[in-house]
């Protein structure tokens, strides 16, 4: 029983961060389109910018449900505490994400009367502001919170910080670069090259972004600075940082020679190496600095229950999201043949 | 932890009821409307007959913008436990988020995985695979209604568990009987049959309006809006007696396990045999007395025990602190009562038309039917309501209090999402609303955008996106 309750918390934290990081990384790119909007003022290019992502934004947020929905089933502690803790921020994400999810049918509702610019604004501002506000809560988790007695006791502002607002600010321009490089591969002509000058600068602003949370980050707590240099840590993390500047090479040519794919991919690993460099910081606490995973856990009997229907469902899901974006797949243009 | 009328609690109460009351609304027609879907791809497959390929084409721009104000008013709803209910969600989380989770896994992966098939897919996959994209978002939200209804019947009548005494949190004991609990099957029948009758009054007023419409100029409806009047008026003479029997196992059933609940829809202070029924009244909390009461004598034992001679319940029967507040239920559920005796006559009425030839030859009955479009979301919110706060003052009910399961959010926190809610709920969903009634106004024509059954284009794409996706470049790219 020592080992279950052991090892069923270990196997849902895996679980719960591939989840957060299919999240970050699908909706990253409908975020990022929803603030490439701001740069490109032609509505036939917004148009295919949107086209992109139309059939798959739904089940690409459907992963942050999952996310809540899972947090909140076997981590109920962390839920019950984070939630609080990360009220203003979480509502404002919510209502930015209203605002951008019925963008996608409102503009086009609207089209050519003078609520088209709301639903339009509505959906840059609202990928903007839900890409800030994921950013200040993954800072906010990072820096710490205030519990005790297992629940959340400090201030409604308590989240607002420069470290936080960094984050906030990386994670808009990650996201932005995400949706840049998307682009990149999936439209052509003018549209695509624009893409790529916009994914040059987003990258270096990503890249800036990294350090300096990076650099920040030990500073936070001292556990957080041994968790990095002591031996043998610092074997197993130190390619970390070098992998982010080979990929920020590899980036930086693709998009000079006209690759298609890489810069997506590049980006994405990018993504995929923060990720693990947050979790590899935050291990083993799930609610840093006083809760641990364990501490936060639904019982055995819950986890399990939970496990063997993810267990079930999560192939199936995988086959068919995959198989919706292959029904969708390739190169999306202006097409004049359906007028 | 907190007293009843903490302002802070109250504003966790009114916002968690403001925004999922708001968000019932589109599941629920997001159920009934992907089943009429499938119904209509289904017969269009099997007949051949444009008219069904036109009601779908007509339908399913109404589907993707309900649909899409339900996932993001849902997805509200999923951090919302945690944000106004943190001690409910850390304490029944084990049981309800478990029961959530399985909702995402099972039914909302679906819906998303076939809704971009369904929408834009028409001419990238077969028919046949096109129906089964249909289907399967329309199964979606029947999994997805079974699964909140099986958590939200256990909060009212929690079956399979345990308490650890250390954290007085709940512990699964037994997982078929939490799923399985009491009132879950009566409410999921109950739930179910609400979102197929308001989206069958929906579908009947706007073949109603088209009808009247075309009658002002002098001409004879489209077949299409005939067909869908026709379909809607079956489901309603069918479907709204069979709501009133299931409506009535319910009550049954909350007569055994929440009797409290039963006395304070009903308006009765005193536990009695040969109980009258309260045709009107205003319960009073304080003076334990329901006011200005019009009494129908023994039907309060027949309708409530199926026997003049039986005993029903009364208010007085519970401590004071564990009454729900009657005088909002006892006027919900007398709403939606009312409502549901309208419907079943509006149905009875439309088989007598039809009987006589003249169901698109009645005027007077269109108007009725097009009157009657809210007349079923109206009713599911009243019966909602009925529910919820017939549960009060319990989140689960007998164990955990609502007072001691809020969240500790500042009350100035409250108030300013609060507004926030209603600022940006009245203008997104009021605007959608808006939308949805303006493209209801168009008429649906025979063979629109005159293109044949054999090619048809995305539907979606090609009426209102002048850029589609272009398959021609997918390979190799």
């Amino acid at each position: 029983m020592m080992d279950v309750s052991y090892w069923l918390p270990v196997i849902w934290a895996v679980i719960l961060v591939a989840a957060i990081s299919i999240y970050v990384i699908l909706d990253g790119f409908d975020l990022g389109i929803g603030m490439l909007f701001a740069l490109e003022r032609d509505r036939g290019r917004r148009d295919v910018m949107i086209n992109t992502i139309a059939p798959v934004w739904d089940g690409n947020e459907t992963w942050m449900v999952l996310g809540g929905a899972v947090l909140y089933g076997v981590f109920p502690g962390a839920y019950a505490t984070l939630l609080p803790a990360f009220y203003m921020p979480v509502v404002v994400m919510l209502l930015a994400l209203i605002f951008r999810g019925v963008a996608f049918e409102f503009r086009i509702l609207t089209r050519d009367t003078p609520r088209e610019r709301l639903w339009e604004g509505g959906f840059m501002a609202g990928s903007a502001i839900a890409a800030f506000c994921q950013g200040v809560i993954l800072g906010g988790v990072v820096q710490g919170i205030r519990v005790v007695d297992g629940a959340f006791a400090g201030g409604a502002l308590d989240w607002l910080t420069p470290f936080s607002i960094l984050c906030g600010v990386a994670v808009m321009c990650g996201y932005a670069l995400l949706g840049a490089t998307w682009l990149v591969w999936r439209t052509t002509g003018g549209l695509e090259a624009a893409c790529r000058r916009w994914a040059g600068w987003l990258a270096i602003g990503l890249f800036m972004g990294i350090v300096a949370v990076r650099a920040w980050t030990p500073l936070l707590h001292a556990p957080y600075l041994r968790r990095w240099t002591d031996w043998p840590n610092i074997a197993l993390v130190a390619p970390v940082p070098v992998l982010v500047v080979v990929l920020g090479i590899v980036l930086a040519r693709s998009l000079r020679r006209g690759q298609t794919r890489v810069p997506f991919a590049c980006a994405l690993g990018w993504f995929g190496l923060c990720l693990s460099g947050l979790g590899i910081t935050v291990w083993p606490y799930a609610v840093p600095p006083g809760l641990t995973l364990w501490d936060v856990s639904s019982p055995p009997s819950s986890q399990f229950f939970q496990l063997v229907g993810t267990a079930i469902m999560m192939p199936i899901i995988l086959t068919y999201t995959i198989h919706s974006y292959r029904v969708f797949r390739g190169k999306v243009t202006q097409s004049d043949g359906y007028h | 932890m907190q007293t009843v009328h903490d302002p802070a609690l109250l504003l966790a109460r009114f916002q968690f009821a403001f925004t999922v009351g708001v968000h019932i609304i589109f599941p629920a027609f997001s159920i009934g409307l992907a089943a009429y879907l499938a119904v209509l791809e289904g017969l269009w497959l099997r007949t051949g007959r444009p008219v069904f390929l036109d009601l779908y084409r007509y339908w399913i721009k109404v589907f993707s913008i309900v649909f899409g104000m339900g996932v993001v008013s849902g997805l509200v709803m999923s951090y919302e436990f945690g944000t106004n209910w943190s001690v409910f969600s850390r304490k029944a989380g084990p049981i309800t988020g478990v029961l959530l989770s399985y909702e995402v896994m099972t039914a909302f992966f679906l819906e998303a995985g076939f809704l971009g098939v369904m929408l834009f897919g028409m001419n990238r996959v077969g028919r046949g695979l096109h129906f089964a994209a249909t289907c399967c978002v329309s199964v979606g939200t029947l999994i997805s209604m079974t699964w909140i209804l099986s958590s939200n019947s256990w909060m009212q009548t929690p079956r399979g568990y345990t308490i650890d005494p250390a954290t007085g949190r709940f512990m699964p004991a037994d997982w078929l009987a939490i799923i399985f609990n009491p009132s879950f099957p009566f409410r999921l029948v109950h739930m179910g049959l609400a979102a197929f009758l308001s989206v069958a009054f929906i579908v009947g007023a706007t073949g109603a309006w088209h009808m009247l419409k075309a009658r002002r100029r002098g001409q004879v409806a489209s077949e299409p809006v005939r067909v869908m009047f026709s379909m809607a008026m079956w489901m309603a003479a069918i479907v709204a007696p069979i709501q009133i029997m299931a409506g009535d196992a319910h009550g049954l059933n909350t007569l055994k396990y929440q009797p409290a609940k039963i006395a304070a829809m009903e308006g009765d202070w005193v536990s009695e045999d040969h109980a009258p029924e309260l045709l009107f009244g205003i319960p009073n909390m304080k003076t334990e007395h329901t006011d200005y009461a019009v009494r129908l004598p023994l039907a309060g034992s027949l309708i409530l025990t199926h026997s003049v001679n039986g005993r029903v319940p009364g208010m007085k029967d519970f401590p004071r602190d564990q009454r729900p507040p009657s005088y909002v239920i006892f006027f919900t559920f007398r709403i939606m009562v009312a409502l549901g005796m309208l419907m079943v006559a509006v149905g009875l009425w439309s088989l007598w038309l039809r009987h006589r030839g003249k169901l698109y030859e009645t005027p007077l009955f269109h108007r009725v039917a097009l009157c009657m479009a809210p007349a079923g979301f109206l009713a599911l919110l009243c019966g909602w309501i009925t529910t919820e706060v017939g549960r009060q003052p319990w989140t689960v009910y007998g164990l955990l209090r609502t007072s001691d399961s809020v969240a500790p959010n500042a009350l100035s926190s409250m108030a300013v999402s609060m507004t926030a809610f209603v600022v940006v709920y009245v203008l997104v969903f009021g605007s959608g609303i808006g939308m949805l009634v303006r493209l209801l106004g168009h008429t649906p024509h025979t063979g629109e955008h005159g293109t044949s059954p054999d090619h048809a284009p995305d539907i979606l794409a090609a009426r209102s996106h002048p850029a589609v996706v272009d398959p021609t470049h997918g390979e190799g790219a």
